[in-house]
């Protein structure tokens, strides 16, 4: 029995195992005040038309909003994961058994992706009912969104890595990841076409991972005539695969090696380190 | 050899944690690192885990450098770990045999891995346990799922750093049994980490005293006893005074003293100086420095 694949398997395990805790757990929460808060936009955008498309705003949103899960979820779950299981000794359990890290990182991954599924879906089912941005897309659309949403997924996952590995605490791990995305998200076309914002925003917007995200979404669910809310006044698929794809190669090359110097570092000492800071925090 | 240290030395910064630690454990042997809080003994332990870089010295664990272990290499150690809260949301059972499936690849015909799940949990008294989550267990069940989880593997070798700080005596107690149970029934070698020294007589068969970043002294605690049988104290009141005074053979000094006073010696006591007071000393001459260079091999 080769280890390596053994261990990989218990990951897959271990990440069905970990989800099937959150589900029944106050985590969802959050994903109900998410779903909450998106259809209450999208409430209030179900009437307002924008100029030149031919669609809805919140038909605009929609997509946007599943574009911008992807990445929130890629980024920011796994970052603030990782640096609570670091603090919280996790992550010294996995590096004390055999191909126990191969083990945690499977189980991350499998983890993060049913999580974001979730959280597409709580946006995505109860949205239909307000705009049924599905009912044109056809089978062809759907392929192009779950192409557009795994791309996304590929372009933020490893740097959430990075972020959980590189800081100190759960707060700094979601303090980096979080105020970065809040800001970007403002600027990147979600809630309004990005065509709104002055040039040099554009600009900022179109270097990140949640503008593309959201534009290759957009572009696989609406009808071509939406494209003239664009930048450029159409759907730019080589452009939003190009931007991804460079952030997803990029990432994938820098965060194995930083998460093996992050793992190679782990050691009781640094971790009761942290547990006291922790219960400094708490008290 | 088990555990092979020699000049083992750390440095931190500018700090020297240790200072060229040597020893070593035979297979079997259950070792206790006694030393004061400071004194290294999660450092050396770390590094014979392999999670930490010693500055320099010759380390071999199960005759492999820690620092280029591999996973085979790892998985006939045990490591039980100071948990805190992590899965919290799992439950016992769960658990361990989750961790457990880690090591079938590493199953031979002589020695069959993991440990029977539900064995074990009945070994360390978690059984009506098995199905509660971890976040909802008390402290001591929480140590003894910790130790579970160390052994889950049937490691030949066994790490305990501090295993039973924050024990009331009574989790204590069933602790020692079940650390006296293991070293029994597979024959591990166990080394174990603790400030206290009832604790590292009551289980080791050797204890290693570390202090100042060196091994002050190495030997059984029956050795070590017997090194400072002899020292005594021994006071009397003469006259109505109170005297005292420390002698290396109280018999003698005793005869001696009802020689020169036939009469007048009274509340006669004659105290052998315990394995305590030997540490306590040991410790504190090392730590006031008068004995940096020298080291007490029994």
């Amino acid at each position: 029995m080769n280890a390596t694949a053994h261990g990989i398997r218990l990951g897959l395990h271990r990440g069905v195992r970990e989800f099937r805790h959150s589900l029944g757990s106050e985590d969802q929460v959050y994903n109900l005040v998410v779903s909450i808060a998106f259809l209450t936009v999208l409430w209030f955008q179900r009437d307002s038309d924008v100029e030149a498309t031919g669609v809805t705003l919140a038909a605009l949103t929609l997509p946007s909003m599943l574009g911008l899960s992807v990445v929130m979820g890629g980024l920011v779950g796994p970052a603030g994961q990782l640096s609570l299981n670091r603090e919280d000794g996790t992550l010294l359990r996995a590096k004390a058994v055999p191909h126990g890290m191969v083990g945690y990182l499977v189980g991350r991954t499998v983890q993060t992706s049913l999580d974001v599924t979730v959280s597409l879906l709580v946006i995505l089912v109860p949205g239909l009912f307000l705009v049924n941005v599905l009912a044109d897309a056809g089978a062809g659309g759907l392929l192009a969104l779950l192409g557009a949403l795994a791309l996304g997924m590929l372009s933020t996952l490893p740097w959430g890595a990075v972020a959980g590995s590189i800081t100190k605490s759960p707060g700094s791990a979601m303090g980096i990841t979080m105020l970065p995305m809040m800001g970007l998200t403002a600027i990147s076309g979600i809630f309004y076409p990005i065509t709104a914002m002055p040039g040099w925003l554009q600009g900022v917007a179109q270097v990140f991972p949640i503008y593309w995200t959201g534009h290759g979404t957009r572009a696989a669910l609406l009808p071509d005539s939406a494209g003239a809310a664009e930048i450029g006044g159409s759907w730019r698929i080589m452009e939003m695969i190009g931007v991804l794809g460079v952030w997803a190669v990029v990432g994938f090359l820098l965060a194995p090696t930083i998460l093996r110097r992050m793992a190679r570092r782990e050691s009781g000492a640094e971790m009761e380190q942290r547990r006291q800071a922790a219960m400094q925090r708490v008290r | 050899m088990v555990i092979e240290v020699r000049d083992l030395r750390m440095r931190y910064g500018t700090t020297d944690v240790l200072h060229g630690v040597d020893f070593t454990a035979a297979p079997g042997e259950v070792v206790a690192l006694l030393g004061p809080n400071g004194a290294g003994k999660t450092t050396t332990i770390e590094i014979l885990e392999g999670f930490r870089l010693p500055s320099d010295g010759h380390v071999r664990v199960l005759g492999v450098d820690p620092a280029t272990g591999d996973e085979a290499w790892r998985a006939k150690l045990g490591v039980v770990l100071q948990s805190w809260r992590d899965h919290g949301r799992w439950r016992v059972r769960e658990l361990l045999h989750h961790l457990g499936r880690y090591y079938t690849p590493y199953s031979t015909p002589r020695q069959s891995r993991p440990f029977d799940t539900d064995e074990l949990i009945e070994t360390v008294g978690l059984t009506e346990h098995a199905h509660k989550k971890i976040g909802k267990l008390s402290g001591g069940q929480r140590r003894r799922l910790d130790v579970a989880i160390g052994i889950v593997g049937k490691p030949e070798l066994l790490f305990l750093d501090e295993p039973t700080a924050g024990f009331d005596p009574h989790a204590r107690r069933d602790f020692h049994d079940l650390v006296h149970r293991l070293a029994d029934l597979e024959g591990m070698t166990i080394l174990l980490t603790t400030h206290d020294l009832a604790e590292a007589e009551k289980l080791a068969d050797r204890i290693l005293v570390l202090a100042g970043g060196r091994i002050i002294a190495d030997g059984s605690p029956d050795q070590l006893s017997r090194q400072v049988a002899g020292k005594s104290e021994v006071r009397w009141t003469h006259g109505g005074l109170r005297h005292v005074h420390t002698a290396d053979d109280a018999t003698a000094f005793v005869r001696d003293l009802f020689r020169q006073h036939e009469t007048g010696i009274s509340e006669l006591e004659v105290r052998r100086s315990t394995l305590e007071d030997t540490y306590m000393a040991l410790v504190q001459r090392h730590e006031s420095g008068q004995s940096r260079e020298e080291v007490a091999v029994l």
